[in-house]
């Protein structure tokens, strides 16, 4: 991070002038949403009350969170400070994520044998270090083991192989 | 007194040796040490990733299997902590610090040796304050109304959030939150949806396993990938014969083993302080009536068995509240309790006399289990010690199949993975922007019962607030709560920048300590 003079340029390289601002927006939306539910009386509570007063705590906490940045000194900058690592993991967190959509994918057309597989594949391609015979062999095992387990030990309702064609 | 809560305990055993709730323990403990051991994985990632595997179960052989794989997860952690340096759980932060000079200077195994030791004797301390204070807290706490149960609540949710790790505003900010998330769904009362946008899958609100498995499963691993070093197996070549301790180390852990244990049971007592604080303040403890206080970080046994006792004692000691009243003290014990809510088990007071054979078979089962981790622990450590090479880059694969796995075989429903990417990704956000998620799952798990408390108090009342400081018992905890914010902004103002990331880095624990001793006062009212 590059030294600023500006205080708003300041603020905005603050890792905690942004955790403020995501809890200040999802106060808000609590809040709002909850506005249209009925809020009832203070002795007849509606479904809407305790939801719409947490998002207005919220929204206090997160300018307290945010406005705490402006009082704290200059020393908070550095490491601490950045809201992405040192090394972005773009393609591995994006594997992360992939992985369980896998699993629904293949585990709902094809079966939970399909779906294992998918998703430990493309889970483990995430690793810096990974080789594609290395991630075959590791899903392949995963897959033998995770559906004697869950398929005949602990009988989930998942078929194991299934065909939901044309769609 | 004293007879029925050994009538009771003897009935415990009868429940807890029964053939198959015994095997579900020793499945529990089992796992749990070899989960634990692995670095990466601490008990709250654990827990969630194997609660799946208990839906089938009946309650108590569930309940068994999770306490035990949150004491085995414990133990094995300890391992990973001393002979890797790297604490998977934040309570083991402080056993690093003298438990890995230890293992430099070659005497990791007596390090090991005396921990397993340590942990057995404060556990033991827990579960014997377990047996004789439930009964007596449950008592008391039969005659709370709506307005004591709420304040309580409150109590237990300030106190959970703000002592925990991390700034306390942004714990606070999450336990919001958990709150919210609890209150999504059909609404208990009117019956008219909340938040759903028109899903009927989240009519029945967030599933526990969704959210427990994108925070601490899914959130963890995106924190961790590719960012975990190569693990450096130089010392942890210890075998059995390393981890007998000599005359000299047994008569110098004595002491603090039991000084620890007598802290974690005290800090177990105050809602809301779990087995970390307790461990900080035992080592801080320790290093201040030593006679030597500038050696402690080189390689001290006392340094290592005193906050290992006393997370152990304090460990089993947060039982209390949770079993007794319902309250969890932090994301572990909401976890398990969230996960009696699961097998459809009404959390607390009348938990005890409602289910005589869950908490006392829960109970002993504690000492059969802790029996077994001692027997498992001692004799193969070889083994465990090998578990610690297996590379982060299988781990996760496999461990984000048990993920989805779990979180479809909680409802087999696919929406339900779906809800667990949601919440993964928006987990890891939060831990980028320097937010601890554990406090969510405390506030997701009390969240709708404090809503029916607050709104039955609420009625009682006629709408009016003062009824929380007109009774007495109510008005105690909400001063309590007043003390705890008002202690936090002291602190905070007195310019204790310390206190901000103690449990993260294995820096100075001075934060946590000095915080704390203003908060000995709640000690009264828990008992």
């Amino acid at each position: 991070m590059r030294p600023s003079t500006s205080p708003l340029r300041e603020l905005m390289g603050k890792r905690d002038f942004y955790a403020g601002g995501l809890m200040i927006l999802l106060g808000l939306f609590i809040a709002v949403k909850g506005t249209t539910y009925r809020a009832g009386t203070l002795m007849h509570m509606g479904p809407g009350f305790l939801p719409t007063a947490l998002g207005v705590i919220l929204v206090l906490l997160g300018i307290a969170i945010a406005a705490a940045t402006l009082t704290a000194g200059s020393d908070q900058h550095g490491e601490g400070q950045n809201i992405l690592p040192e090394h972005p993991q773009w393609f591995a967190w994006g594997c992360i994520l992939a992985s369980p959509v896998a699993f629904i994918f293949f585990g709902r057309y094809f079966g939970m044998a399909p779906g294992t597989f998918a998703c430990v594949f493309i889970a483990a391609l995430g690793d810096k270090t990974a080789t594609w015979r290395g991630t075959v062999i590791l899903a392949t095992v995963v897959t033998i083991f995770g559906v004697s387990l869950f398929s005949y030990f602990l009988q989930v309702p998942m078929p194991i192989f299934t065909w939901r064609g044309g769609l | 007194m004293i007879t029925t809560a050994l009538t009771d305990l003897w009935y415990g055993f009868g429940v807890a040796l029964e053939p198959h709730n015994l095997m579900f323990c020793f499945i529990g403990v089992l796992v749990g040490n070899m989960v634990g051991v692995l670095p990466g994985m601490g008990p709250l990632a654990t827990i969630s990733i194997l609660l799946p595997l208990t839906f089938g179960m009946k309650p108590v052989a569930a309940i068994l299997m999770l306490g035990g794989v949150m004491y085995g997860a414990q133990y094995g952690g300890a391992i990973c902590s001393i002979l890797l340096n790297l604490p998977c759980h934040p309570p083991h932060a402080v056993t690093c610090l003298d438990g890995f000079p230890m293992t430099k200077q070659g005497r990791g195994g007596v390090a090991l040796g005396l921990t397993v030791f340590a942990s057995f004797v404060g556990a033991s301390w827990g579960i014997t304050e377990m047996i004789f204070l439930s009964p007596l807290l449950v008592r008391a706490a039969l005659q709370f109304g709506p307005t004591e149960v709420c304040s309580l609540m409150l109590l237990g949710l300030l106190a959970g959030s703000t002592l925990a790790r991390g700034s306390p505003i942004k714990g606070v900010a999450m336990t919001v939150l958990g709150l919210f998330l609890g209150s999504v769904g059909t609404d208990l009362e009117t019956g008219s949806e909340r938040y759903t946008f028109g899903m009927t899958e989240l009519d029945d609100g967030i599933e526990l396993i969704a959210l427990a498995l994108g925070l601490f499963g899914i959130a963890e691993f995106m924190n961790s990938v590719n960012q975990v070093a190569p693990i450096n197996t130089k010392y942890t070549n210890v075998t059995f014969k390393d981890m007998r301790p000599t005359k000299a180390d047994l008569k110098r852990s004595f002491f603090p083993m039991w000084r620890g244990t007598i802290i974690g049971s005290l800090c177990a007592l105050i809602p809301g302080t779990g087995p970390t604080i307790a461990s900080f303040v035992a080592y801080a403890t320790e290093k201040k009536i030593s006679k030597h206080p500038e050696l402690f970080g080189t390689g001290l046994i006392e340094g290592v068995v005193c906050p290992e006792a006393s997370t152990h004692s304090s460990v089993q000691g947060d039982f209390i509240p949770t079993m007794s009243l319902g309250i969890p003290g932090d994301a572990v014990m909401a976890l398990l309790l969230g996960a009696l809510m699961i097998q459809g088990i009404v959390p607390g007071p009348q938990l005890i006399s409602q289910h005589p054979d869950i908490f006392w078979g829960l109970v002993a089962s504690f000492w059969i289990g802790n029996i077994m981790l001692v027997l498992l622990n001692v004799p193969l450590i070889g083994i465990w010690v090998k578990m610690l090479a297996i590379p982060y880059k299988y781990l996760y694969p496999s461990a984000m199949f048990f993920v989805c796995i779990g979180v479809y075989a909680a409802n087999n429903d696919f929406f339900q993975v779906g809800e667990v990417v949601a919440i993964g990704l928006f987990g890891y956000i939060l831990l980028r922007l320097g937010y601890h998620p554990a406090p969510i799952l405390l506030g997701f798990v009390l969240g709708p019962r404090f809503e029916e408390n607050f709104r039955r108090a609420m009625l009682i009342s006629r709408g009016d607030f003062a009824v929380f400081v007109e009774r007495p018992i109510s008005a105690v905890f909400v001063a309590l709560c007043l003390i705890l914010i008002g202690s936090q902004l002291y602190f905070r103002l007195k310019g204790a920048k310390a206190d901000l990331e103690p449990a993260a880095e294995s820096g100075t624990p001075a934060g946590i300590p000095t915080q704390l001793a203003a908060h000995r006062v709640p000690v009264t009212p828990a008992e």
